[in-house]
């Protein structure tokens, strides 16, 4: 016998099933008047400092079917790389943004702001990205990504360094479609299967 | 320990199976790849924060919050509470909590649910709090129905509760399922059976909490809920090596 290592266990995960837009988003979800509006609407309010973008794209299952049903959250840095929350950072960036796939097209639409760079422990520095958490019927533990950018210098960034096989790489990296606007594709499963992360 | 220290590694073998044939749509929605691990950055080490400010006074009242107090939902009275803990057992306060579920016939106020079983016109279905200094949360409701869904031909939920916890990190980020004591239809349900390890998905299981019950108005259910913890050491802020 030992000593017991007095570490709890985290409770484990149940998908967040078809209906997660009435507990997250109820407003979407046509639950109206509960709340006076849906938590996370926007990550940015206006005057945030930095490039106002948008990332338009969809997410597909192992089939190559666009899911009409999944529920995103983002989380980023502000314009310097700082996060909400922290010394310095952006007041008018909140970095959070909830938002779904169109029931009709499965499209979902991101509009934030450009992050910058981020500093890590021991030196380390993050090319510009974004977090990104989806849940949906289907998805027993919520998947996380990251979206980079096509047009930021990711050569030196650890955790895309991480990845062995370098075409997957692209599966992190939204692609300039025009002035500010990008498109950021996941897939779920198999073929050009988007790497999804575990820190 | 600081609010910048790293996050415990997750353990996957609590969690359920990303790929579980018996929950249908689960084969097509899992990744066939590994994940991509590593310790976690500045980016899954902070997250967003909510204020109290923001709740309404009926937020966590699913009973009358969808009329705005003007008529109650019809169901059998309940009140849920717990803590929410991290893996070092200790509280997170501050943080959102929030639950949706079906009303007590089993049906969801939403546009995908077409099951039979009528809405009732007092019951939206959401709530959210915001835990106290000591991690505690709290919700009145009604106890939700058990439902058919379309899986295999004859698949019922048990009774449940969809909970969303935030905790104070993005990689705390974490929904789940309460389910409700002597429930049989718990050992019948491939999504509560995703959790392979029975004594895990016992923990999903809340107790019927009569101390915490009130005589002549509702029965009460506890549900803690564990977020994952931070390494504890005084070696992060070094150099590495030295
Ligand atoms: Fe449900």
């Amino acid at each position: 016998m030992t000593q017991p290592l007095d570490i709890m266990v985290e409770t484990p995960s149940q998908t967040a099933g078809p209906y997660v837009h009435i507990g997250c988003i109820p407003t979407f979800a046509g639950v109206e008047g509960v709340y006076p509006e849906d938590l996370g609407l926007s990550p940015i309010e206006d005057d945030a400092q930095g490039e106002v973008i948008t990332i338009v794209g969809s997410i597909y299952d192992g089939t190559g079917w666009a899911m009409r049903d999944a529920m995103f959250e983002s989380w980023q840095a502000d314009a310097a790389g700082v996060y909400p929350g922290q010394d310095g950072a952006d007041p008018k960036v909140t970095g959070f943004c909830r938002f779904a796939a169109d029931k009709d097209t499965g499209e979902f639409t991101l509009r934030t702001i450009k992050p910058g760079s981020v500093k890590g422990r021991n030196g380390q520095v993050f090319a510009p990205h974004i977090s990104i958490w989806i849940v949906a019927r289907g998805i027993n533990i919520g998947l996380n990504t990251r979206i980079y950018f096509d047009d930021e210098d990711n050569s030196a960034d650890p955790l895309l360094a991480r990845i062995e096989q370098r075409p997957r790489v692209d599966t992190l990296i939204a692609k300039k479609t025009g002035d500010g606007t990008y498109r950021f594709d996941i897939r779920l499963q198999g073929e050009g299967e988007t790497v999804f992360l575990d820190l | 320990m600081t609010d910048t220290a790293a996050l415990m590694p997750r353990r996957r073998e609590v969690h359920p199976d990303p790929y579980y044939t018996d929950y249908k749509t689960s084969i097509t929605r899992s990744p066939s790849l590994p994940l991509l691990s590593m310790e976690s950055t500045p980016s899954e080490e902070t997250g967003p924060r909510f204020g109290h400010n923001m709740l309404g006074a009926l937020d966590n009242n699913l009973i009358s919050n969808y009329s705005q107090g003007k008529a109650l939902a019809v169901g059998e009275r309940i009140r849920v509470h717990g803590r929410v803990l991290d893996e070092l057992g200790r509280p997170v306060p501050h943080t959102l909590v929030e639950i949706w579920q079906a009303n007590a016939g089993g049906r969801y106020r939403h546009i995908k649910d077409t099951y039979f079983a009528p809405l009732d016109p007092n019951f939206g279905g959401c709530g959210r709090t915001i835990t106290d200094e000591n991690g505690h949360y709290e919700f009145m409701t009604i106890r939700p129905g058990a439902y058919p869904w379309p899986n295999r031909a004859n698949d019922w939920r048990p009774m449940h509760i969809h909970f969303s916890i935030f905790g104070h990190a993005f990689g705390q980020r974490l929904i789940s399922q309460m389910y409700f004591q002597g429930d049989p239809l718990i050992d019948l349900c491939p999504i509560a059976a995703t959790v392979r390890d029975r004594s895990q998905l016992d923990r999903l299981v809340a107790p019927l909490d009569m101390q915490n019950s009130r005589g002549m108005d509702y029965l009460a259910y506890k549900f803690d809920i564990v977020l994952r913890g931070r390494r504890q050491t005084m070696f992060e802020n070094k150099p590495e090596g030295m």
